[in-house]
């Protein structure tokens, strides 16, 4: 490989980070000591250590997670262990938000100002810390809160509990929490000058949170949040209790092609947004004739708006590795990668103890539950970047690389990460798996409507009486859902809901009888998408998320096909215009920009490889085409 | 890949080989210093210069020891085996580990992934050639070819890299001194009838003289007139004062080349030639004897001309009217009195993107690979023979006043004396540098950017140093890019191997004098 290094060295304490994830260095040649007796004379490398190149976000990691930022330096020293030339790294480190490349404070509030966020006042917050803690990014200097900062964050993904801010603190270890509601910046402030990083709520608190969440928790009827706040997610033990694992010792019974009938018969779809039904899913990967097989749970949850994976992953996690593990066995698959975002540190927790819990107990790894056959899950942490959601940008993430989509086809069932048959699962399609398992696919089938199978999650945020998670049948309707989530916030009225998130649609009060199915929001042009129920009323300025939401595709946008990363830049300089003073006034110049909209729109539908630039225009047309009286929009 | 630095010197070739490890083969990289393609592969040796033929012979000696020669091939396919095998016994894996400085484990997995792959190849360039001994390199890697049957296969094979787009079509055509246009030897009346035939003339019926021995000559005063055409011999001759000298001395000196050069500055006649690769029609032909189309497209400058047409001309003036230069009919020429490239027309090697010699008629497909002969039953015409060889040291060892190894090679941006490249710009141009491993470069003292005196039996230069942690203590490294700044080849010896006429540029002593300030 040619890789020249020069200028900075890494710091004692750098190399220590990356030398605890890749092990401590070979040879000279790799970064050690020169041995002049034996680097001299021989030298290994070539695809050996070419084939180590998706530890590169393990080390980059490791590095983040010590230092707080990631230095020319430790970069070098990365570059040498993989044998990966610095400037390829350096367009993968600056790919992900997560990773600073100029010097940061160890201590760093993200401070979420994405939609749902916004309609807690995040945008205000932001400004009053701007004020009285200083500019964003800008460490702060003195006092009790000195050697910490602030930045900005999209979704963090706890919307129901709006606003949220996550505060990590460098060092060895990292500590991590999420803290919401926080909704003042003296509160912000507060956390910032804490002595100590309290990391862990008292458990009273976690459950009185928890219950703000989930409403319906201890609900007998539900079956993919039955365990939730009922079970204790940390103890395999109760999980055990609860009839976990029972799934799997079925599955082991049943072996690989009866699971896969049962898959097929309960006609469960992907919940990730695609909805691909995940039998056939599982069929063509299972018969791939390329080995090794690999299985991806894709909890890479940053549809704006979306917190349903982050929950069941901090509060059910076994039942993930339990899913995971069952998938795999059908599929074919020896290893699986859990591709967690970078913005959950919580479920990192709980699922890392359970994965430990699981292999101690023999459930993981050379023979899952004494039967001879080998698997296990490794946890891959993303590092903020939306398109990493996109199933190919997460090959590419998880193999070390920028998280860019890749062309289809080929499937990733017939060539996935790293060019081997993958499965993909979304992690609520996977929660759905054991019980199709134990009661029959049959019986899943019977649930929810003829078209759509099963329960759903949707996750209600934004103003609403309970924002949180809820479980229903599909084919219940929208207005259902909004009274089950106790109507509007403080009786006011509707405006508009958008579904599915920033990649979905907006919705307006005459879709309140629309069936949440995918038949039902099909039929009204909507979508389900990731289960994103974002409520909008008389108060809430649409104007500032339509605006955010451009803002986000663009920034969001990898950069790699012309219709996205210049048509999610048109698209929100045209916004800015539309909301600006230019038009005031000029009926027909705004109308003007709309068909331009249109035509931008088009053109990223037709022409973008992935899904991202192919929906950036989604919500924002479809705000524009109901009466919400937008600028240039229908009247209201 | 054994004395190759192709990652640099042959850097489109190095291309299509990334392409095999990109699809998985395995690349060993057998060089004295850890090059920028040795950093590619899987498994790198550094030997000590001038000890290949210790480590051939340690391989096949750990090859035959563990019973993974090829038996079957062996048997019908070669003669002389036994011979082989005992004149290699005595290389053990101790004993090749010490001659060569290889450690044993590294021989040994090389031997054995050598011998057991399915299909494998061996690429050499000048770390085999540019030896006093260097025939007797390229048989000690043959003869691993033959040891394991990794000859006359698809995907196997030797390959030596060719310095030129064309060195190989030069030498099919007969530009040395033994040969007749198709490779065909001189000395042999038989072939040499049909050429007396076509040309109406009585060819000279022995071989000529090479490189080497032309200087040799021209120091005897037996040579007195020299026609050099793309060559620069006043810098790429080892020891250049005695170059200087000898070209200097001539009665007469022409130089045909397409750019002012050190030689043609001395010479009588300068003819301005133009580039064939762009300003000429005609063929080339590729290091795996693929023949292929070149075509004009531009007009040469000035008063530069077709190399065919200058000499016609000068045939012309010399009493012979060869008539017009025509590419298309001298090649037909060729096709004519050259059996391996009867098949190739114009037509054909334009619809088939070239074609592989031997080509015997318009309807042979070619061949992709030679010596397939030694696969067939039995097998036609004569065994392949191993050869018996002796591991000799470079002629100039080490002794405490001249205690360095230094040898010489290419860089990626530089080509050759720099005549062709000199002249552009390069974002990574460095110059010349003594390359020093960082354990010498601080036992002397110095430091990247220091100057030092080097000076070896033949000569002295100075030139900044370059620590590079490629280099085992003992060894160092120079090019001859830069022979306006420093003449490197003002130190290398001109012991050359009486084969092939190669002067051990890979191997010289010198000494190493940091300068104050």
């Amino acid at each position: 490989m040619d890789i020249k290094i020069i200028g900075a060295i890494a710091s004692a304490d750098e190399r220590a980070a990356v030398d605890a994830v890749l092990g401590p260095p070979a040879s000279g040649w790799d970064g050690g000591t020169r041995n002049a007796a034996l680097d001299s004379r021989m030298a290994r490398g070539g695809h050996a250590a070419r084939d180590r190149r998706d530890e590169l976000l393990p080390a980059l990691h490791a590095v983040q997670d010590r230092i707080g930022w990631v230095s020319a330096g430790a970069l070098n020293y990365i570059c040498e262990r993989l044998t990966v030339p610095p400037a390829e790294a350096w367009g993968v480190v600056t790919f992900y938000h997560l990773f600073p490349t100029s010097e940061r404070a160890p201590r760093v509030a993200h401070v979420c100002d994405d939609l749902a966020c916004r309609l807690r006042g995040a945008e205000q917050l932001c400004a009053t810390l701007e004020r009285t803690v200083g500019p964003a990014g800008a460490p702060i200097e003195a006092g009790p809160a000195a050697g910490s900062t602030w930045v900005r964050s999209p979704c963090l993904g706890h919307c129901e509990r709006a606003p949220a801010t996550m505060v990590i603190e460098a060092g060895a270890p990292r500590r991590a929490t999420t803290l919401a509601p926080l909704a003042t910046a003296a509160a912000i402030a507060a956390v910032l000058r804490d002595p100590v990083l309290e990391i862990e709520p008292p458990a009273a608190e976690r459950l009185r949170a928890l219950r703000a969440s989930v409403p319906q928790l201890g609900d007998p009827a539900l079956r993919l949040l039955r365990r939730v706040g009922v079970v204790d997610p940390t103890s395999l033990e109760a999980y055990r209790a609860s009839g976990g694992y029972q799934a799997l010792v079925r599955a082991l019974e049943l072996g690989p092609q009866r699971v896969i009938a049962e898959v097929t018969a309960s006609k469960l779809v992907g919940r990730g947004g695609a909805a691909f039904p995940t039998g056939r899913k599982w069929e063509a990967a299972a018969a791939a004739p390329a080995k090794p097989h690999y299985l991806v749970c894709n909890a890479d949850e940053s549809e704006p708006g979306t917190f349903k994976d982050r929950i069941l992953l901090e509060e059910d996690p076994f039942a993930i590795v339990e899913a995971m593990t069952l998938a795999g066995f059908a599929t074919g698959c020896e290893t699986g990668y859990l591709y967690l975002r970078g913005e959950y540190p919580m479920a990192e927790a709980r699922v890392a103890s359970a994965l430990a819990q699981a292999r101690a107990a023999g459930l993981l790894g050379d023979s899952i539950a004494g039967s001879g056959v080998r698997f296990d899950i490794e946890i891959r942490r993303g590092a903020g970047a939306y398109i990493c959601g996109e199933e190919t940008a997460l090959f590419n993430s998880i193999e070390g690389k920028r998280g860019e989509p890749r062309s289809k086809p080929p499937f990733p069932v017939a060539v996935g990460l790293f060019g081997k048959p993958t499965v993909v699962n979304n992690v609520e399609t996977l929660a759905s798996i054991p019980g199709i398992v134990l009661d029959g696919g049959a019986d899943f089938a019977a649930l929810g409507t003829p078209g759509s199978a099963g329960t759903k999650l949707f996750c209600v945020s934004g103003e609403v009486e309970r924002p949180g998670l809820y479980e229903v049948p599909f084919g219940a309707t929208l207005g259902e859902l909004l009274t089950l989530a106790g109507g509007v916030a403080g009786g006011g009225k509707l405006r508009a809901v958008l579904m599915g998130g920033a990649a979905g649609s907006f919705v307006g009060p005459s879709a309140l009888e629309m069936p949440l199915s995918f038949e039902g929001v099909r039929a009204a042009g909507t979508t389900l998408g990731s289960g994103v129920v974002l409520v909008y009323d008389e108060t809430s300025d649409l104007m500032d998320a339509l605006l955010r939401i451009a803002e986000f595709f663009r920034h969001e946008s990898c950069g790699q096909c012309v219709p996205c990363r210049i048509g999610t830049v048109r698209q929100d300089e045209l916004l800015h215009r539309l909301r600006g003073s230019s038009h005031r006034g000029a009926e027909g110049a705004r109308l003007g920009e709309l068909k331009l909209l249109k035509e931008l729109g088009q053109a990223m539908r037709d022409a973008s490889i992935c899904g991202l630039g192919q929906t950036a225009s989604s919500a924002i047309e479809s705000a524009f085409a109901l009466p919400l009286g937008l600028p240039g929009g229908q009247r209201a | 890949m054994w004395g190759s630095n192709a990652r640099e010197t042959h850097p489109i070739f190095f291309h299509h080989l990334l392409k095999g490890v990109h699809n998985g083969a395995k690349l060993f990289a057998i060089d004295p210093r850890r090059t920028t393609s040795a950093r590619w592969a899987d498994l790198w040796a550094g030997l000590d210069v001038g000890t290949d033929i210790a480590l051939a012979h340690t391989m096949a000696r750990e090859i035959i020891a563990s019973e993974l020669h090829h038996r079957e091939f062996i048997e019908h396919a070669t003669r002389g085996f036994d011979a082989y095998r005992d004149s290699v016994e005595e290389w053990t894996l101790e004993r090749g580990s010490r001659e060569t400085g290889v450690p044993a484990d590294v021989i040994r997995e090389m031997a054995h992934t050598y011998a057991t792959s399915p299909r494998a190849m061996i690429l050499w360039t000048l770390g085999i050639t540019e030896h006093h001994n260097a025939v007797d390199n390229v048989l000690s890697l043959i003869n691993l070819s033959l040891l394991t049957g990794h000859v006359g296969r698809y995907g196997s094979g030797l390959n030596p890299l060719r310095g030129q787009n064309n060195v190989q079509g030069g030498g099919d055509m007969g530009a040395i001194p033994d040969r007749l246009p198709g490779f065909q030897n001189i000395e042999n009346a038989e072939l040499r009838a049909p050429f007396d035939a076509a040309w109406k003339t009585t060819i000279p019926p022995q071989r000529g003289y090479n490189l080497t021995q032309m200087f040799e000559a021209m120091e005897h005063g037996t040579l007195r007139a020299l026609y050099v055409i793309g060559e620069n011999p006043m810098r790429s001759e080892a020891d250049q004062n005695r170059a200087r000298r000898l070209l200097e001395g001539l009665d007469l000196l022409v130089v045909q080349d397409i750019v002012p050069t050190a030689t043609s500055e001395v010479a009588d006649v300068v003819l301005p030639a133009s580039a064939s690769w762009c300003e000429s029609e005609g063929t080339v032909t590729s290091s795996e004897r693929r023949v292929q189309r070149v075509r004009r497209a531009l007009r040469p400058p000035g008063e530069a001309r077709d190399d065919l047409d200058i000499l016609f001309d000068l045939a012309r003036r010399l009493g012979h009217d060869w008539g017009v230069p025509d590419s298309e009919s001298i090649w037909n020429e060729v096709r004519r009195l050259s059996p391996a490239h009867a098949g190739m027309s114009y037509a054909r090697l334009q619809a088939e993107n070239g074609l592989q010699w031997p080509c015997y008629d318009e309807t042979h497909p070619g061949e992709m690979f030679l010596h397939s002969r030694l696969w067939e039953r039995p097998v036609p015409g004569e065994r392949a023979p191993f050869q018996v060889l002796r591991h000799e040291l470079p002629v100039e060892g080490l002794d405490d006043e001249y205690p360095f190894r230094l040898t010489t090679g290419r860089r990626l941006e530089e080509y050759n004396t720099g005549v062709q490249t000199a002249g552009y710009k390069s974002p990574t141009r460095r110059g010349e540098t003594l390359d020093l491993s960082p354990e010498d470069a601080e036992r002397l003292g110095v430091r990247s950017g220091d100057s030092v005196r080097v000076r070896s039996r033949r000569g002295e230069v100075v030139a900044p140093v370059r620590v590079d942690e490629s280099l085992r203590p003992g060894l160092t490294f120079m090019t001859f890019h830069f022979p306006e700044d420093v003449p490197t080849n003002l130190l290398t010896i001109d012991a050359t191997d009486p084969r092939s006429g190669t002067a051990e540029f890979k191997a010289a002593a010198v000494s190493i004098e940091p300068l104050a300030g």
